[in-house]
């Protein structure tokens, strides 16, 4: 059942991916480009994604338990620290470079074209990268 | 057919509708958060946390244009850059997300939907750097 609600939910997700022009990374280029012939497109897709989710966050937070009895994770951290300003400012040069972010990326990766494979598995390898990195930081 | 070369603000308002019903389903059915870096990179750390469920939304995503296509043709989907740039770009997403614990959909949605600063920090950050980039590749012709 949770196997179930998974994909589904991943399955809605990439839908919405694809309907809002996310998984076209001229679009996207398009929302940065302000300087340019700005789209503000995207930001409707967050209008549309925050307002809906918006309620199950205050939900979740009123009652943290999940329909099927879990315990709901929410991120405890607060401090605004190193790793999250450096990590957004190296996200953002690979999102303005090529268009793409991880979830469009991974949603293209069936529709044939080459680009977004070759992307997901560079990002699935930086990701390793980082585990890799932590892991040695740690045991130091 | 919806022409996603112009401003498409009701597409994308039912696109983030939906993204923002798939976040509800996985956080109060599933008790999860639908961070997309999170989901992968949480699977591919060593730890290897709850593979089933990742798996599972990860299916979802990739099923997602192979169910879309069988209703209405697939929008154009137009690469930017050279191959070396898209590798290099995916490296510093893969990394870059990890290492800010959060991508376009954990910070961006799931983030300021429950108010975190540390996300909206994020979210400003990311937005801003992209379209720096942008503003570079496009404007000042720096090749990529």
């Amino acid at each position: 059942m949770a196997y179930l609600s998974s994909l589904i939910a991943g399955l809605i997700f990439g839908l919405g991916l694809i309907i809002s022009g996310m998984t076209n990374p001229a679009k996207v280029i398009g929302f940065l480009d302000v300087a340019g012939n700005w789209d503000p497109s995207l930001a409707f897709v967050m209008i549309g994604a925050i307002s809906i989710a918006y309620f199950a966050f205050r939900k979740a937070k009123v009652n943290p338990h999940s329909a099927l009895g879990e315990h709901i994770e929410i991120p405890a951290k607060r401090d605004l620290d190193a790793p999250l300003i450096v990590g957004a400012i190296i996200f953002g040069i690979g999102w303005g470079l090529a268009g793409y972010c991880p979830g469009p990326a991974i949603v293209s990766v069936a529709i044939g074209d080459v680009a977004p494979v070759l992307f997901s598995i560079a990002m699935l390898a930086g990701m390793v990268f980082y585990e890799l990195l932590i892991k040695r930081l740690l045991s130091k | 057919m919806i022409n996603w070369s112009e401003f498409t603000p009701w597409s994308s308002l039912l696109g983030g509708i939906l993204i923002g019903v798939a976040t509800s389903i996985l956080l109060l059915i599933n008790g999860k958060i639908a961070g997309i870096s999170g989901i992968l990179g949480e699977a591919l750390s060593a730890k290897k946390r709850e593979l089933g469920w990742r798996f599972a939304f990860i299916t979802g995503l990739i099923l997602a244009p192979l169910i879309y296509a069988l209703f209405h043709p697939l929008p154009i989907a137009a690469t930017q850059g050279g191959w070396s740039t898209i590798i290099i770009a995916g490296l510093l997403v893969g990394f870059g997300t990890r290492y800010g614990s959060g991508c376009t959909s954990g910070h961006g949605i799931c983030g300021i939907s429950r108010l975190s600063l540390r996300s909206i920090a994020a979210t400003i950050i990311f937005m801003l750097s992209a379209a720096l980039v942008v503003y570079l590749t496009h404007h000042l012709f720096i090749k990529t």
